[in-house]
């Protein structure tokens, strides 16, 4: 799941160095905190948040698929 | 491949002329060096400017987008093969492999979501947009037909109750299927409301005069 959103974000953003992604597991889910540079907040999060939508749906069904809970929280 | 030649008192001053003429960034173009600066004699006789050729590299942005969707499936364990075409600006792609329901989602939501961020990391350094769609399993054109029939159902029943009825959420693709089928309805027309990405098609009886 780390790894899914690492490569996620690393393509959309202009700063990949910068991408850190941290898991935190509790009992069925997990959550995965995302922290981009700030100028590039808006690549992963988009106009009305469209593009932070289409990475939850994506990690989503890729949970689903280990039958895991995940919430993808974006770090200011 | 587009290319200027441009001149300046050192290389890097020269190239980046070059940049802004091409409205490119560094690691888009290539770079040749025609002549290299000297200051000449006292600065004045025989001083050259550095001259440099400077290319926009090849845009291989199915290679990117290819290579974006298998890290993805990498990550799924799913295995799937990409089928690419490109006619102009538009790049289809067509996955085949098993499972690849886990890939289209609810409704399509993954499959349509997926295609969103591919097509975000194609258009990323693109000077021109390029327009990305992803299916699989002839899914996109099911759907179409899923929509036109269901669009035809229910203005047949917006007639009979004589009541509006309001559809559930659609991404602007799916809502122009539902608009076009009725377009020429005689008894019905569609409308849609709220904000992306809640907006929903109405189907609502015409006022016959």
């Amino acid at each position: 799941m780390k790894e899914l959103v690492e490569i996620l974000a690393k393509s959309l953003v202009d700063h990949p160095e910068n991408v850190e992604v941290r898991e935190i597991k509790k009992d069925q889910s997990i959550v995965l905190e995302l922290r981009v540079s700030p100028d590039d907040m808006g690549k992963v999060i988009g106009k009305q948040g469209r593009i932070a939508k289409s990475l939850r749906t994506v990690l989503k069904a890729a949970a689903t698929k280990e039958n895991v809970k995940v919430v993808l929280e974006i770090m200011q | 491949m587009r290319s200027v030649v441009t001149e300046g008192n050192s290389i890097e001053e020269a190239i980046d002329k070059a940049l802004l003429e091409l409205k490119a960034t560094r690691n888009q173009v290539e770079t040749k060096v025609l002549e290299i600066p000297s200051r000449g004699i006292m600065g004045i006789f025989g001083a050259k400017k550095a001259k440099v050729e400077v290319f926009v590299k090849e845009e291989d942005f199915v290679e990117k987008a290819v290579n974006f969707l298998k890290q993805i499936f990498d990550k799924f364990g799913v295995e799937a093969t990409c089928k690419v075409k490109l006619e102009q600006r538009n790049l289809s792609i067509t996955l085949e492999g098993e499972d690849m329901g886990i890939l289209i989602g609810r409704r399509g939501q993954t499959l349509d979501a997926i295609q969103y961020l591919t097509s975000l990391v194609v258009n990323k350094d693109t000077q021109e947009y390029v327009r990305v769609v992803i299916d699989t399993e002839n899914y996109r054109e099911k759907r179409e037909q899923t929509l036109v029939e269901l669009a035809k159902k229910l203005a047949k029943k917006v007639e009979r109750n004589k009541e509006k009825v309001v559809l559930e959420p659609m991404n602007p693709y799916e809502r122009r299927i539902i608009h076009a089928t009725l377009q020429n309805n005689s008894k019905v027309y569609t409308y849609s409301e709220g904000e992306e990405p809640f907006r929903k098609v109405v189907i609502d009886l015409k006022k016959t005069s």
